[in-house]
């Protein structure tokens, strides 16, 4: 059985073609990602303006609480509902594409608030000390405090995003989600766990990819890495 | 809404089914994660390689996961115990790091305060340090339940029946209500599950309320 599932993995044929695993590949990233940033877009503002002025934190609380919907039903309720007002062939990939955008909404969002709010609060008085004005002291002091947990927070929503997009296979989007759920249906093992096979490593490479992102995209005077003196002085204020 | 009269008596069985493969992994993964998160906990070294493991574990999709267990298990592919496995994989994945963090939270006073009365190794650990951390690991199987019952739903697509089927047949066949009941039964389930988690980690901590009183 695993033989043939390599087989199936490094044969040509399977890697071309319009239903091909490159084709499938492309499609998954191409759907994570723009869901990602739609997510993006409007989580990291509204996250930002809650963490920053202390407000509305039950948005927050309504976007935890919303992790207990099954995704699944919320995938099949959306494009049982949604499909039928679209008449294009995006009949499909709209609905899932709504769904992805809103399960991927409360990490970005968590993150966002969880990283201002947690900004040393001297800091923020420093930078006001300073003269900053109020956008000044969000965008050079809280968000960069902040990166570090609003990029897990992306990082986990970019995760999330994958993982349901091979299910949204399920109502007709494309992706590496196709080989999983076509070939169950159609009781092709070999397909079946060579798209699996396939899903989890896309998984475990973004994974990989956004933790180096995480690494170097974060100020050294957060990390304590290469600062000497200024990392001690940081530590006893 | 004839179609959940009807059908009644299917609801029960599959909320029953979807709770067993729910829950029975949470418990089996509690288990695990206890001496897992002691020793990350313990070593300094294994903290890290623990924790990194965990999470790659949770990186990996649900659907991908139930699909590769029978390669793992040599189980068939309708059996349940994939099911079961994957989700104690996810439940020691999210639960080691809250144990080890758990553990991290009982003040150093109280250990040596405990070691100086005489308790040593193991009885420190099960009656001091481990009851201590009751709160934060509480708060971890909470999260772990919530996703649990959510990620088993899935399991439909593979064939393995609990409260999903009801979501895969009323969109295959577009009953929505049977949609609908079939979304408001795992949010229903995924509540008792914390409210049970709730009540036992109140029954299992009564000096968080005597303080306060």
């Amino acid at each position: 059985m695993i033989q043939s599932i390599i087989e199936w993995l490094l044969s040509p044929e399977s890697w071309t073609g319009s239903s091909g695993i490159a084709t499938r590949l492309w499609e998954h990233l191409l759907y994570s990602a723009i869901v990602v940033v739609l997510a993006c877009v409007i989580a990291i503002p509204l996250g930002l303006y809650i963490g920053h002025a202390g407000r509305a934190n039950w948005a927050v609380t309504l976007a935890n609480s919303a992790r207990a919907v099954p995704t699944l039903g919320l995938l099949f309720a959306m494009t049982l509902v949604v499909g039928p007002m679209i008449s294009s062939e995006l009949a499909f990939v709209i609905p899932s594409i709504a769904v992805l955008v809103l399960l991927a909404i409360p990490p970005v969002l968590s993150g966002a608030y969880a990283g201002v709010a947690s900004v040393d609060p001297a800091a923020r008085d420093a930078a006001r000390g300073v003269g900053m004005r109020p956008l000044q002291v969000l965008t050079r002091v809280e968000v960069p405090c902040a990166l570090p947990l609003l990029l897990s927070g992306i990082r986990a929503a970019t995760l999330q995003v994958i993982a349901t997009a091979t299910i949204a296979a399920y109502v007709g989007l494309g992706g590496l989600g196709r080989f999983l759920i076509d070939g169950l249906a159609s009781g092709d093992y070999v397909r079946t766990a060579g798209g699996a096979l396939l899903v989890a490593a896309l998984a475990l490479t973004v994974d990989g990819v956004l933790a180096l992102v995480e690494r170097y995209a974060v100020s050294p005077g957060l990390t304590g890495k290469d600062v000497g003196d200024t990392a001690v002085v940081a530590s006893t204020t | 809404m004839t179609w959940i009269q009807d059908n009644w008596t299917v609801i029960f069985p599959l909320g029953w089914s979807h709770a067993v493969l729910a829950g029975v992994p949470l418990v089996i993964g509690l288990i695990l994660a206890i001496p897992l998160g002691w020793a990350a906990r313990r070593w300094r070294r294994a903290y890290p390689v623990i924790v990194s493991t965990s999470g790659l574990l949770y990186t990996i999709p649900s659907l991908a996961l139930f699909i590769l267990m029978p390669l793992i298990l040599g189980t068939q592919i309708l059996d349940p115990v994939n099911v079961v496995a994957a989700m104690t994989v996810y439940t020691v994945a999210l639960l080691v790091r809250t144990v080890a963090d758990g553990l991290g939270s009982v003040p150093d006073h109280v250990q040596q305060a405990a070691t100086a009365m005489g308790y040593g190794g193991l009885r420190r650990f099960l009656v001091v340090e481990l009851p201590l951390a009751i709160p934060v690991i509480i708060a971890g199987l909470r999260v772990a339940a919530v996703s649990n019952v959510s990620i088993v739903s899935v399991a439909s697509l593979i064939g393995v029946s609990q409260l999903g089927d009801l979501l895969v047949d009323g969109f295959n066949r577009n009953i929505p209500g049977e949609l609908l009941l079939g979304i408001a039964a795992c949010l229903a389930l995924a509540l008792v599950f914390d409210v049970v988690i709730t009540a036992v980690g109140r029954a299992l901590t009564p000096w968080t309320r005597t303080a306060r009183a």
